[in-house]
């Protein structure tokens, strides 16, 4: 009978999460599954659902994420979408994540790629499978990409989330996989310019022999563990299409095309904003 | 279906006749070939017509067969597990015994080599992509020292495949095979009433049943588009559900650290459906794309996962009110 109680409570808790908003959104989202929900990643219907329902009302209440240009998210069809990275935390992912599942012209599941140690965490490798998360290696972006699926890719990787509040909104090295993926499946880049997240967690300093001594890509000395209310701005660009080309140096050039065209959408976000938090 | 004359049928060598997969392949193959059955583990009782060899692939008396009967084609199922005999014996019966078996072949110009691998070979890592295709890497030998022999008979078979094109080997790489009689590692784990899991990992698997996997391999045969193909079905699903879909309990065992679970297996000698060398297994996914065999030979699984479970869920209950 105890148990009956807890039920419950979980019962009433997945309700307020799992509103009916959400589930008809996530109904709409063209994703195919297998007969128990999953796809061959791990991604999961039903564990989606309740961590939309949680991070939508981070997206709306505590990031206060104020987004444009959510139509040029093709409705259907493989796409790569492209953004800068930063906050130490990867919570520009996941507000862009629900930007794309809860996008009014046509939901999409938005797969991020996660850090290649996460799969060796109890629970929380399974658990980021589960909300569509994949570890970026580009056999797996060629396989989804082939499957029609949207995919976010920050091509700073580390480079971008992990550098320090003094250096925010300048765009670090891009690494070129994402390019080629782009050229080799013929897959529009629609590029997001993402403003806010480098004021969720300022870092001073990086402590990196600490990290280095437990294994972490990064460890920020930040005013705050919890990532700091500041408001969110997503401005995404009109799809960009490349075709193949013949060797690194034009692939190079391609990619310095995608980063003029973010921070053009980062300076508009810059510019719309109004105050920090 | 218009049956060949007694003369001009095919005459085929099964492998591993007393398995549960090979009584398949041999009752759908019976009748439109001559069929003789092999096996090392016992003298097979057959349907009249049907030749049957009690008989160890690397010892002498498997050429007697060749010599005896003109021989079209090898359907090699039988593999020695892990659990039946030690490493030795069972490197030289699998490793030795794929090579004694492609000599033969040659010397008597065999037609047709069907080679049963397995989704193994591929090896459990964290870093797996999902949906492996046939050119992936074979990594089993990186984790573990038992899987080696299955990782050499694959090679094996592929420098045969390409230096020999006469003997049109196909090699078929299928996901984790279930059903009645099935007498695999998976199998005898899922028919437990307690099964071991292992705490925070859960990995993607894929099942087949064996009625599905015979139908592939016969397939393979009659169609001989010789090459190395993954099969498996297009569906998914965690270890953890499996586990509980088949009627099992969950026996949670300790992840970390990582040495801990292989410890736990060899201390309590659960080889047989937990074996130590297979842990791997149960904490990271090997995820097959099995698309070019369902393309190239128009194969499609006719059961679910559900009706593969559901006949582990049935055994349980049976049992249950037997008591």
């Amino acid at each position: 009978m105890l148990s009956f109680g807890k039920l419950d409570l979980k019962e009433k808790a997945l309700a307020h999460l799992v509103t009916p908003e959400i589930e008809h959104l996530v109904a709409s989202i063209p994703k195919p599954v297998g007969s128990f929900g999953y796809d061959p990643w791990g991604y999961n219907e039903e564990r989606f659902k309740v961590a939309l329902g949680a991070a939508k009302w981070l997206y709306d209440k505590y990031f206060r994420v104020t987004v444009h240009g959510l139509e040029n998210i093709p409705k259907s069809g493989r796409v790569l979408i492209i953004g800068n990275h930063s906050g130490q935390l990867p919570m520009d992912g996941v507000l862009v994540g629900v930007a794309a599942a809860t996008n009014p012209d046509g939901p999409r599941l938005a797969r991020a790629m996660i850090e290649r140690f996460f799969p060796t965490v109890p629970w929380l490798g399974n658990y980021l499978n589960a909300l569509g998360g994949v570890i970026g290696d580009p056999a797996n972006c060629s396989k989804m990409l082939e499957m029609e699926e949207a995919i976010i890719v920050f091509p700073e990787g580390v480079r971008g989330s992990g550098k320090l509040y003094k250096k925010r909104y300048q765009l670090q090295r891009f690494g070129n996989g994402f390019m080629h993926l782009a050229m080799n499946h013929k897959t529009p880049i629609v590029p997001v310019g993402i403003v806010g997240c480098e004021e969720t967690m300022p870092a001073l300093l990086n402590l990196a022999p600490v990290a280095k001594l437990l294994g972490l890509p990064y460890l920020p000395l930040v005013p705050s563990l919890m990532p700091l209310p500041a408001r969110v701005y997503l401005n995404f660009g009109k799809p960009m299409h490349f075709s193949s080309c013949a060797n690194e140096s034009e692939a190079m050039e391609r990619v310095e095309e995608v980063k003029a065209e973010l921070r053009l959408l980062i300076d508009q976000g810059l510019q719309e904003r109004t105050s920090l938090y | 279906m218009a049956t060949p004359k007694q003369s001009s049928k095919k005459t085929v060598l099964i492998t591993g006749a007393a398995g549960s997969l090979a009584k398949r392949v041999i009752a759908r193959l019976q009748g439109r070939y001559n069929v003789i059955a092999v096996d090392f583990r016992r003298k097979v009782e057959t349907d009249a017509g049907i030749p049957s060899y009690l008989v160890e692939l690397h010892k002498r008396g498997f050429e007697d067969i060749f010599a005896e009967h003109k021989i079209d084609a090898v359907i090699h199922i039988g593999r020695m597990f892990a659990h039946e005999k030690d490493r030795m014996q069972r490197y030289n019966a699998n490793v030795l015994g794929s090579k004694r078996l492609l000599d033969l072949a040659r010397k008597y110009k065999v037609g047709q080599v069907i080679i049963h691998s397995t989704y193994m070979v591929y090896g459990a890592s964290a870093y797996n992509p999902a949906l492996l295709d046939e050119e992936a890497p074979l990594k089993a030998g990186e984790v573990t020292q038992d899987l080696v022999d299955s990782v050499e008979v694959e090679s094996l078979a592929n420098i045969y495949l390409w230096k020999h094109p006469e003997l049109n080997i196909t090699i078929l790489r299928p996901c984790n095979v279930l059903g009645p009689g099935v007498r695999n590692t998976m199998s005898i784990l899922l028919a437990r009433p307690l099964v071991p899991v292992l705490v925070g990992f859960s990995p993607m698997m894929q099942f087949l049943h064996v009625e599905d996997m015979a139908e592939a391999m016969v397939l393979a045969f009659e169609k001989n588009k010789p090459g190395i193909y993954n099969v498996a079905p297009d569906d998914y699903v965690p270890y953890q559900q499996a586990v509980t879909e088949c009627g099992c309990r969950k026996l949670p065992i300790p992840s970390i650290p990582p040495m801990l679970p292989r410890t736990i297996s060899s201390a309590l000698n659960w080889n047989a459906f937990f074996p130590p060398y297979m842990v791997s297994y149960f904490k990271y996914p090997v995820i097959l794309d099995g698309k070019l065999f369902r393309e190239t030979f128009g194969w499609k699984p006719k059961r679910n996962l559900n009706d593969i479970f559901s006949y582990y869920r049935k055994q349980k209950l049976v049992a249950k009110a037997a008591k």
